[in-house]
């Protein structure tokens, strides 16, 4: 019955000037997200709306879902679209989509009519007065409220007429590719693919590095990995993921400094081999999982010692969550079976039984010159040999 | 080079097994319940690999049960005969060793309210005698144990456990899950006093979703897959004629004139690596060795190295082994075999299993061991703390 989808967006309404930069990106992610599906859409901007309208039969639930993961989307209405054969044609179009729609008719209701197109020989107030009259006279059970209807029903005149009444809620946001390029780091945990989610949603497209320590990490690890990126580029489209084989760092690290400051240690060339490959693909940013306390690594001493080595701003979306907080939205957005997959990742493969949760940076620094004599090869070795893997969702 | 020793895992399957597959799937493709032509076609396929089987356990046709494969033939053994014997009594035995496709069923029936005694084993993973005279009751209607042990490669002594059970009550029902066992030993269950035997036939070169179950004549045993009454209403399910064909193919391949051959071939393999490994330092070999034990496993710990990262770094020059049994090593913890087993604390985690099929080379054995001198002084240096 539905052909067209009502696309309703939020904040880009109002971005002024670059409104349309803003707009052309929604309609370009709204098509991409639809060309997965069985069916052909146009997408269409018209009059400060977009539609999306079904040229071919479609699978309705599946439609929806697709537009549920476009980021900038605050609302979708599916949209019955009639021909013009007069008023009382009309009238019993409305009458049984009412029907359908809604199979118990106990709520309150107001009629919206919308006359774009002015040659119609009733105005607005007249069809919503007359619409209203049908529907009661068909449905005595329905109550008009014209302050606060539990259903706003919109009929819409065209060159077609659009009849819409129910808006299911899109994920907000920002259209993906408005807000520039962040590379996020990727683990096989719970929090950075929801980092990366947070960020996309603000309409910035994410690049990803994983650290991959072979044979210290498995193969399964790796590819656990590019799972989560795929499920994440669901809603940021597609993604490159930058695989760095770290085991030689690793084990340089393992040799030269205290084992109690290895993670510490870890993350910060973590951090500079993201910045650097980030760098080449002119990302302005680096985005993690890290909450404050969560682990040893993630206390404030801690960041502040990783944060040290980056010029470019670190985001940390998830920093102020709960860890429930953080896998409501896993679950959510649907990353959380894959990442609770037990492959062990690098950092917890040579983890001390104590590490340090106050590291001095002062203290750091003066351990991480054990490694100068390799540092600097191993480094570029790595970000050298990086695997570099394109994931469509 | 590359060397496959995971073949308790899964085998390749035999090339010759491959074409009879491959001609029953392309030409002989009938299904043995149609009346025509094509169904007595497909139905000659299933009676010759009976027949193979027959010969190879000495046993009748008629006992033969083929199923989806071993874990199918545990479950069906272990609940399919308690279920049917649970008004005679409601105590059960098994070991504390055993694979987790009889572990579960068990765990499982003492659900459904029966008494469940798990036989503790020795330092070398065998059961303990003594503890299955004292665990049998006039409430016992079923001993449950595992012919050759996945991860140790321990025979269990299921002659003498057969005795005991046969000599204390005869109506109790003895299954002895063979699935590591079938093809490299003689099985002969109606002189063994087995009324149940479980066999595999992705672990002796069939291909994977094949198997069968030796039910002694007689013995009470209700079908768990009910259906179209296939196989006298023991199994139902359209008979997998294809690999059933293979099925037969690769155990003609194995019991053959060749038969001792083989086997002593993988008692050589066994004891060249064996004598290998203890030279390298560090090095425990976990239960029995040489003809009291399995002649393709071997279970070796290796001291302070994690067993998953052994793996992987052998995995990087190709030799493909196991940490703990494949079957459950997707599931975090330690294999509950080597601790009832005794085996050191610090070496739980550190456990690989080599396992071997007639194909193996000496050059692969020596090719790991080759490699296993390389990696152990490295990954050494970089122990978890």
């Amino acid at each position: 019955m539905y052909k067209a989808f009502l696309i309703k967006y939020g904040e880009i309404g109002v971005k002024g000037k670059n409104r349309y930069i803003f707009e052309d990106a929604l309609v370009k992610q709204i098509r991409y997200a639809l060309k997965k599906i069985d069916g052909e859409f146009v997408v269409s901007k018209e009059n400060g709306r977009i539609y999306a309208t079904a040229k071919t039969e479609f699978d309705y639930d599946e439609a929806v879902e697709a537009l549920k993961t476009v980021f900038g989307i605050i609302g979708i209405c599916p949209v019955v679209q009639i021909e013009d054969h007069g008023f009382d044609d009309l009238a019993d179009q409305v009458i049984k989509y009412i029907d359908m729609a809604y199979p118990d008719k106990n709520f309150t209701f107001k009629v919206n009519a919308r006359r774009a197109r002015k040659n119609y020989p009733m105005d607005s107030m007249q069809i919503n007065m007359e619409l209203g009259g049908r529907l009661l006279d068909a449905f005595p059970e329905m109550k008009v409220d014209v302050h606060k209807p539990e259903v706003l029903l919109q009929v819409e005149i065209r060159n077609v007429i659009n009849i819409y009444s129910v808006e299911i809620p899109g994920p907000g946001g920002m259209p993906v590719g408005t807000a520039g390029k962040a590379m996020l780091l990727l683990s096989g945990g719970i929090d950075s693919p929801v980092a990366g989610y947070m960020v996309a949603k603000r309409g910035v497209q994410i690049e990803a590095t994983y650290f991959h320590a072979p044979p210290y990490t498995s193969e399964r690890a790796k590819q656990k990995v590019i799972d989560l990126a795929k499920l994440v580029a669901k809603y940021a489209g597609p993604i490159m993921l930058n695989v760095v084989n770290f085991t030689d760092i690793q084990l340089a690290i393992y040799e030269k400094c205290p084992h109690d400051e290895l993670t510490i240690i870890m993350r910060r060339y973590m951090m500079k081999i993201a910045e650097a490959l980030g760098e080449e693909t002119k990302c302005t940013g680096l985005v993690t999982g890290e909450s404050i306390g969560q682990v040893a690594s993630q206390t404030m001493q801690s960041l502040y010692c990783t944060n040290e080595v980056c010029t470019m701003p670190v985001f940390r979306p998830v920093i102020g969550f709960d860890k429930q907080e953080i896998i409501d939205i896993s679950e959510k957005i649907g990353t959380y079976e894959t990442s609770i997959q037990p492959f062990e990742d690098c950092c917890t493969i040579f983890v001390a039984k104590h590490p340090v949760t106050k590291p001095n940076l002062g203290i750091i620094k003066r351990h991480e010159h054990n490694l100068d004599e390799v540092i600097d090869d191993l480094m570029k070795t790595a970000i050298e040999s990086t695997e570099k893997i394109l994931v469509h969702a | 080079m590359e060397a496959y020793l995971d073949n308790s895992a899964t085998t390749r399957v035999n090339p010759e097994v491959v074409q009879v597959v491959t001609k029953v799937m392309l030409e002989d493709f009938g299904n043995p319940s149609s009346k025509h032509m094509k169904g007595f076609e497909a139905e000659q396929y299933i009676k010759e690999t009976k027949a193979v089987i027959a010969k190879s356990l000495k046993c009748q046709e008629k006992e033969i049960v083929f199923t989806s494969g071993g874990t199918e033939s545990n479950n069906m053994a272990i609940i399919g005969s308690a279920l049917a014997n649970q008004r005679k009594g409601k105590h059960v035995i098994t070991t504390a060793v055993e694979h987790a496709s009889v572990k579960e069923p068990f765990l499982y029936l003492e659900e459904l309210g029966f008494r469940v005694t798990f036989l503790p084993v020795d330092h070398d993973g065998l059961v303990k005698l003594d503890a299955l005279k004292e665990a049998l009751d006039e409430d016992t209607i079923l001993v449950s144990v595992m012919h050759v042990n996945n991860e140790l490669g321990a025979v269990e002594p299921i002659e003498e456990i057969g005795h005991i059970v046969k000599i204390y009550n005869s109506d109790i029902v003895y299954h002895v899950d063979a699935i590591q066992s079938y093809g490299k030993f003689k099985i002969v269950p109606k002189k063994l006093g087995i009324d149940l035997l479980s066999v595999s036939g992705h672990k002796i070169h069939a291909p994977k979703g094949t198997g069968f179950i030796y039910i002694k004549e007689k013995t009470k045993i209700k079908p768990i897959i009910l259906g179209g009454g296939q196989q006298e209403g023991m199994r139902s399910g359209t008979d997998n004629v294809p690999g059933i064909a293979g099925l037969g193919k690769a155990i003609s391949l194995i019991y053959n004139e060749h038969f001792d051959e083989k086997i002593n071939h993988l008692y050589d393999i066994k004891e060249t690596m064996i004598s290998e490994l203890v030279e390298i330092e560090g090095v425990t070999i976990n239960g029995k060795t040489g003809r009291d034990s399995a002649p393709h496993i071997i279970s070796a710990s290796f001291d302070n190295v994690r067993a998953e990262v052994l793996l992987h770094a052998l995995e990087e020059k190709h030799i493909y082994v196991s940490s703990g049994s494949a079957c459950s090593s997707n599931r975090p913890g330690l294999s509950s075999t080597l601790v009832a087993s005794g085996v050191a604390q610090n070496l739980l985690d550190s456990t690989i299993r080599f396992s071997f099929c007639y194909e193996t080379t000496k050059e692969e054995i020596m090719y790991t061991i080759g490699a296993l001198k390389e990696l152990l002084p490295v990954l050494r240096k970089f122990t978890r703390h």
